[in-house]
């Protein structure tokens, strides 16, 4: 059997989210955890494995404040299986291990977190977020960007989005359109950073950050904590509810990000395996899809990644969400019902798994997308994951 | 804005290593030094030991002609920290030697607003502390 059709995600927590916070991060990582487990019906004695999303980064501008180590003496967890890594398939590389270790028999309950407290990070240093102001010289795929000032991955997804428009005649009406549906979803979410309701003329109207990317096409900075559980399928008679199912996960590592653009033309995201793994592993379609969490950290990842998990042909996804009506939430594919990182915070990827568990779990109150039965989430810009979840 | 003495181009210079440091030192020389696969002729950049199209070791890098095309550009408008001089240009030039053998560069020599996609563009380097930074400005037409 397929390892992710053994396991089940039996709890989902999230932190109080602040811009900054007064609480400290393993405050909040604590909170998200003990809310997932309260949703879950365990104990930190039921928990043996534990995993995060990229482990502890102490100098990097509250990227990752908080480890695997901390959270465990924290819980007085006894884990047989402790994993975190910062290369893999993103955000969402934590949660796929976790699925590996609870199918491979290793573990019955893993616990997975990530945690950011950059809001804080940045009332400190006001340019504490920005890419490699810690180190002397720059290493790695950040030695191709640096020295020309790209300090900003909006610089970087600049190129990506001039190349997208470039290509397939895309508008900023259409780009503009993945902000406003964002805020409309997160005017309904009351944990959301930014709820106040924008209007297309407001997108159009907003700074230039790096073009043709605007202050509104990128996410922002919070204070946060998000916690899942996987546990074995088997485990269900002793969750306090039904868990969501996986059914099907899709991951892929690629160029993107490490100063190898050599496997695209700017226009897409090297993803695309991704979509050919999940697909593989299910018997559902696109169309069987309720709802969809999108990673937004820039408003142009949704929409490449729309065209890479297959929701869209390539240079379509454009006039998919041009003008919000099909993306809403009476809409054919509601995205981003939380609000997405551009409007609930940057709670990088773990924001939009939890999203579906609550909108799975029928928790999302006046955003609930009514009857949602199945929820793709993807993760990542720079590694790549996706999830396939349902209801059973 | 160009008047403005208080901004400046700040460049994270990067670490020199056995891959990079034809790249980033070649234009003491003049010379735009791009890794190539001895074994498939094909170019390699970012540099790396081995070559992935084929698998030789025998990589090195040489010069190319220093001739690209803009692919895909940004002007960067955001004042990441104090100091830096906006707006700029961050671009994925395309060299001609070889098919999506994209560099990361800036685009000088030009007002940013008229970059465009499919610019012909020439290498030209700015040397900081031991690095020779390859930047791009547009290339003369004849007329």
């Amino acid at each position: 059997m397929l390892a992710e059709k053994l396991a089940c995600i039996s709890g989902a927590g999230q932190s109080d989210v602040g811009r900054p916070s007064d609480r400290s991060a393993l405050a909040l990582t604590i909170q998200a955890c003990e809310r997932a487990l309260a949703s879950a019906g365990l104990t930190p004695d039921d928990i043996d494995g534990l995993t995060t999303y990229p482990g502890p980064m102490h100098d990097a501008g509250g990227h990752s404040p908080v480890g695997a180590t901390e959270v465990m003496l924290s819980l007085g967890l006894e884990p047989t299986w402790v994993g975190a890594s910062t290369e893999g398939h993103a955000h969402m590389g934590a949660i796929i291990e976790a699925i590996m270790a609870v199918a491979s028999g290793l573990c019955r309950h893993v616990l997975v977190f990530r945690t950011v407290a950059q809001a804080t990070a940045r009332a400190r240093a006001r340019h504490a977020t920005v890419l490699g102001f810690d180190a002397a010289r720059a290493m790695g795929g950040m030695s191709w960007l640096l020295p020309y000032q790209g300090y900003s991955a909006a610089t970087l997804y600049g190129l990506y989005a001039q190349g997208y428009f470039d290509k397939y005649g895309a508008t900023p009406e259409q780009l503009g359109a993945i902000a406003v549906n964002g805020r409309a979803m997160a005017a309904l979410n009351p944990k959301a950073i930014f709820r106040d309701p924008i209007t297309i003329e407001d997108y159009l109207c907003s700074r230039m950050i790096s073009s043709p990317l605007r202050i509104l096409d990128c996410d922002s900075h919070v204070d946060g904590s998000t916690a899942l559980i996987i546990s074995h399928r088997d485990t269900a008679p002793d969750l306090a509810r039904a868990p969501i199912l996986i059914e099907a996960m899709g991951m892929a590592l690629a160029g993107f990000g490490f100063g190898d653009h050599s496997d695209g033309d700017f226009s897409a995201l090297p993803a695309g395996k991704v979509a050919e793994m999940m697909w593989s592993r299910t018997d559902l379609t696109a169309k069987d899809i309720d709802v969809a969490q999108i990673y937004d950290g820039f408003s142009i990842l949704t929409l490449l990644w729309m065209e890479a998990i297959g929701l869209c042909g390539p240079g379509e996804a454009a006039s998919f969400v041009e003008g919000g009506t099909r993306i809403g939430l009476g809409g054919e594919l509601p995205l981003n019902t939380s609000g997405g990182q551009l409007s609930a915070g940057r709670l990088h990827g773990f924001g939009h798994t939890y999203e579906a568990c609550v909108q799975l779990w029928n928790e999302g109150g006046a955003r609930q997308v009514e009857g949602a039965r199945t929820c793709l989430v993807t993760n990542g810009g720079f590694g790549y994951g996706a999830l396939l979840l349902r209801t059973d | 804005m160009s008047g403005d003495t208080e901004t400046r181009a700040i460049r994270q210079l990067p670490l020199l290593d056995q891959e990079n440091r034809a790249f980033w030192t070649g234009g003491k020389d003049g010379a735009l030094l791009i890794q190539r696969c001895a074994a498939c002729r094909r170019y390699i950049h970012p540099p790396r030991p081995r070559c992935h199209c084929c698998g030789s070791a025998d990589v090195a890098s040489e010069a190319v002609s220093g001739q690209g095309v803009v692919k895909t550009f940004s002007v960067n408008v955001q004042q990441w920290m104090p100091g830096l001089r906006v707006p700029f240009v961050l671009a994925a030039v395309e060299l001609v030697e070889q098919d999506r053998l994209y560099v990361l560069t800036n685009i000088v020599g030009c007002p940013v607003d008229q970059v465009r996609a499919g610019m012909p563009v020439s290498v030209e380097f700015e040397q900081v502390e031991d690095v020779w930074v390859p930047l791009f400005h547009p290339t003369e037409q004849e007329a």
